[in-house]
């Protein structure tokens, strides 16, 4: 025994010294570093959190989809062809015929009809996009239905506008699950929930190996896919945190592509010929909340006053250079029906004056919510030195992201910062977050923005009703941009910037496929 | 060593009488330690339990997160039990803990029970490295300094202990991976092993060096070593710089006394004085440095684990209090207390080997 021993701590010391080669990452294989500490689930009726999303984007194919080829246009996933019924209630969707899943089992319209319920039965939280067409446990089984293999019937019982409709079924919920293997995993009538939780049954072009939590996730590809088997073989996510590890580990040659690199650390790769670095503007947005529960809040003026207040080309020109750009309406530029115009800029006498006419010649004292990381606690320090110019002390109280997450949720707060991402790629999503409230109560069951806020949002509650029953394209994107103008103005809100993504590639990696939110982001035409 | 065993052996019934009344006794304390180590685990179920629920997140966020409607919420708060009356949702916690059952992490979809067996043997790896290192250099170091008081190795351990106790461990970790990793290539980067070499090792201890080597995965087991010099040293830097300082003042103290003259008197040289003499009793208290050190590491070096992206107890715990993913939290807590507990009751078997006072009765 003690003779082993001996033998296994001097092979120990031998392999521990000799001089090690570390390998680069293997020809078949695409190495990301990436934070993936935010992936709590891989069920597509449940996963809702950016690192989730794009995995499943990667291992699901949906029923409408934004290709990994044109990332810009949306058309049919697993469907081949669609129609509208007259009244704009009922879609009939043509499901491509020869398709099969990663495990041989062909695609049918029942697949996409069980996803799709499954979504509605399970009730998890993105289960919201879905039952805002109307369904309910109750009636989605009549709502959603395969007539035969190859034709998926749905229903929708409110009036949303048919190009609405077929962005909620390109989101996350929309991703077509293999009936049959998730059926054989099924326990307590779970709809093969903890099993999926974990694995994948779709027809993505990649399959779920393995997720070991805040380690890495490894994807294997699927020759099945309908977009043909993916250049590389297989994907690993590593989840490496600091970002200056991820740096190096870019450099070193041991990841093909870094995510999570902070302006800085891009600059200084900027000399470095084997990498290559883009800039992708993403749909985030970071603003101030102004909750009317303070009194001062409650005069628009002050609100307006507050976004005169806000230095935004200062701070995007310097310590947010690559990271933010000024953006100040509530849907992310690059949409479609996005309001590109940033009508405020930094003006102390303009908004001294709309103070003074508040009544508030000398300022107030405020406190504001921040989250106590970066980029937030610099952006908070800069609003706070030049609030401070118009009279407005502002306290600021760093938390926890949950915590005031908890906070805001209860509306307790005065002022507060915080990112907001769509749901899905129409502005519905967030004209329903921000200008939507129809029960300013207390006790309301819904807590979109405006809720927060106190923000009873009257007029602008009815033009987004009436924008999302629109069906006519035009006029619907008009009408966004007029709601869009009217929240810059009356809004509880200053909204400052839509985030950009640094994305640092070896400089041999190529067709990495990455859009303005997770459900685009492919890896599938990735070669090196 | 010897003498105890001696004395009380010549009549036989006489040793019958001290066996028995030596298994009773080690009945009483083995009944002590049960009871010692129920009582431990119920006031950190309990405290941790309490805390939890009181900061000021709402545990069902973790859960459905911030876009989730309503219904979905409401449903959740009420799978979660959160409606109950704290005290309620207390016992039932206990009588799933007494069943086995630690629940399931929010965070990792997993039991936690399976978290735990997958993220402590990463820390245990990597704490056990660093208190070998730590031992293996700090005592003789910390001895040598505290013999030679005032003179320059005393000065040189003092400083270089200074600086391990000084240092950011984060700022280390990122230097220590920049030189050692970006510029001279002598260690391999972040996390246990290169992506080539994942999934090659079946799983059975969780401690990649024991299983790799049990399975003959001679090339894993070098990428793994390559991996854990560097996190390893730095960690082992730490305990170092703490076992040689207290070593060190152990050893001036010691050196003061009577007996160590009495022996230098008698002929002892100096060294022999020191080892033979004066380091034998400040071995009990170095017991106690060192198994305080270790444990400490076991917890989990949470920004070590960070910049080395090493997937262990600490980051878990951290990660899942501020997620306020509760199930997780406490099964974190439950393997730090059993850890500490465990420490200590080895300790003190240690003492009684080094200090022959404590082998009688």
């Amino acid at each position: 025994m003690i003779k082993h021993l001996k033998y296994a701590l001097l092979a120990g010391a031998l392999v521990a010294f000799a001089p090690t080669a570390f390998a680069e990452t293997p020809k078949d294989t695409l190495v990301i570093a990436k934070q993936i500490d935010d992936l709590i689930s891989l069920d597509p009726a449940e996963a809702y959190e950016l690192s989730g999303i794009e995995v499943l984007a990667n291992s699901y194919d949906r029923i409408m989809r934004f290709e990994p080829t044109d990332i810009t246009k949306l058309v049919g996933g697993v469907a081949e062809s669609n129609t509208v019924s007259d009244d704009g209630k009922t879609f009939t969707f043509k499901i491509r015929s020869g398709l099969k899943f990663a495990s041989g089992n062909p695609v049918t319209a029942q697949d996409a009809a069980f996803s799709l319920q499954r979504v509605i039965k399970l009730e998890k939280t993105p289960v919201f996009l879905l039952s805002q067409l109307g369904w309910t446990k109750d009636n989605v089984d009549k709502l959603v239905t395969a007539p035969d293999d190859s034709t998926l019937k749905i229903t929708i019982t409110e009036d949303y506008a048919p190009s609405l409709v077929y962005a909620l079924l390109s989101s996350v919920v929309g991703s077509v699950v293999d009936s049959k293997v998730a059926k054989e995993h099924e326990k307590d009538g779970d709809f093969g929930y903890n099993w999926l939780k974990t694995n994948s049954a779709g027809g993505g072009a990649y399959v779920i190996k393995s997720w070991k939590a805040n380690d890495s996730v490894v994807l294997e590809g699927n020759p099945n896919y309908r977009g043909g088997a993916p250049k590389l073989n297989r994907v690993v996510l590593r989840h490496i945190p600091e970002p200056a590890a991820q740096r190096l580990a870019l450099e070193k040659g041991d990841v093909d592509i870094a995510r999570n690199l902070t302006p800085d650390q891009a600059n200084g790769l900027s000399g470095n010929k084997d990498v290559a670095i883009t800039s992708v503007p993403q749909a985030l947005l970071y603003y101030v909340a102004m909750n009317l529960k303070t009194k001062e809040f409650q005069d628009p003026k002050v609100r307006q006053a507050v976004r005169y207040l806000i230095d935004y080309k200062g701070m995007a020109d310097t310590f947010l250079k690559g990271k933010m750009q000024v953006h100040q309406s509530l849907w992310a530029s690059g949409f479609w029906a996005s309001y590109d115009e940033n009508p405020y800029s930094f003006d102390a006498d303009k908004a001294k004056a709309l103070l003074k006419d508040a009544g508030y010649p000398d300022g107030f004292s405020v406190d504001m919510d921040v989250p106590n990381s970066d980029p937030f606690t610099n952006i908070a320090q800069n609003v706070q030195s030049t609030l401070a110019k118009g009279g407005i002390k502002v306290n600021l109280i760093p938390e926890e992201t949950k915590a005031l997450l908890t906070k805001y949720r209860a509306r307790q707060h005065q002022m507060l910062m915080i990112y907001w991402g769509p749901d899905y790629m129409d502005p519905h999503t967030n004209a329903d977050g921000f200008a939507h409230n129809t029960d300013n109560s207390d006790g309301a069951k819904g807590h979109p923005l405006a809720w927060r806020n106190a923000w009873p949002a009257e007029e602008e509650t009815k033009m987004t009703d009436a924008a999302v029953k629109e069906r006519d394209t035009e006029k619907r994107k008009q009408d966004y941009i007029d709601l869009q103008k009217k929240v810059l103005e009356t809004g509880p809100y200053a909204i400052m910037f839509q985030s950009t993504d640094e994305l640092a590639q070896r400089s041999n990696v190529k067709g990495f496929v990455e859009g303005p939110s997770s459900d685009v982001v492919y890896y599938n035409l990735t070669t090196k | 060593m010897s003498s105890s065993e001696a004395a009380p052996v010549s009549r036989s019934g006489f040793r019958t009488e001290t066996s028995g009344a030596r298994l009773l006794r080690l009945g009483h304390q083995l009944g002590f330690f049960l009871l010692s180590l129920a009582v431990t685990f119920l006031g950190l179920t309990a405290v941790t339990f309490f805390i939890g629920r009181f900061i000021p997140v709402d545990p069902v966020l973790a859960v459905v997160g911030d876009h989730a409607n309503h219904d979905v919420y409401e449903k959740t708060r009420l799978a979660m039990g959160l409606d109950r009356p704290i005290i309620v949702q207390y016992v039932i916690y206990l009588k799933k803990v007494l069943a086995g059952d630690l629940g399931e992490s929010v965070m990792t979809s997993q039991p936690v029970l399976a978290d735990l067996l997958t993220f402590f043997p990463a820390t245990f790896e990597l704490a056990t490295l660093a208190t070998i290192f730590g031992v293996l250099i700090g005592v003789p170091a910390g001895v040598a300094a505290g013999a030679q008081k005032g003179r320059w190795p005393d000065h040189v351990v003092r400083v270089l202990g200074l600086f391990g106790y000084s240092t950011p461990v984060f700022w280390l970790g990122l230097v220590g991976l920049f030189v050692f990793y970006g510029k001279l290539g002598w260690v391999a980067g972040t996390g246990r092993l290169d992506v080539g070499y994942d999934d090659i090792v079946t799983t059975r201890t969780g401690v990649l060096l024991i299983d790799s080597a049990l399975q003959g995965e001679w090339d894993v087991f070098r990428n793994a070593v390559g991996h854990l010099i560097l996190p390893g040293a730095i960690l082992a830097y730490y305990s170092l710089a703490y076992i040689a300082r207290m070593a060190r003042s152990f050893m001036i103290d010691q050196l003061g006394q009577e007996y160590v003259t009495a022996a230098r008197v008698k002929g002892r040289s100096f060294w022999g004085a020191v080892w033979l003499h004066a380091f034998p009793n400040i071995m009990v208290p170095l017991i106690t440095v060192i198994g305080l050190s270790y444990a400490s590491l076991l917890e989990g070096a949470v920004l070590t684990e960070t910049v080395f992206a090493w997937p262990g107890l600490g980051r878990y715990i951290t990660q899942s209090l501020f997620n306020a993913d509760m199930n997780a939290v406490l099964g974190g807590t439950l393997v730090v207390g059993a850890v500490f507990i465990g420490i200590n009751a080895f300790c003190d078997f240690l003492y009684k080997i080094f200090d022959p006072r404590l082998r009688r009765a």
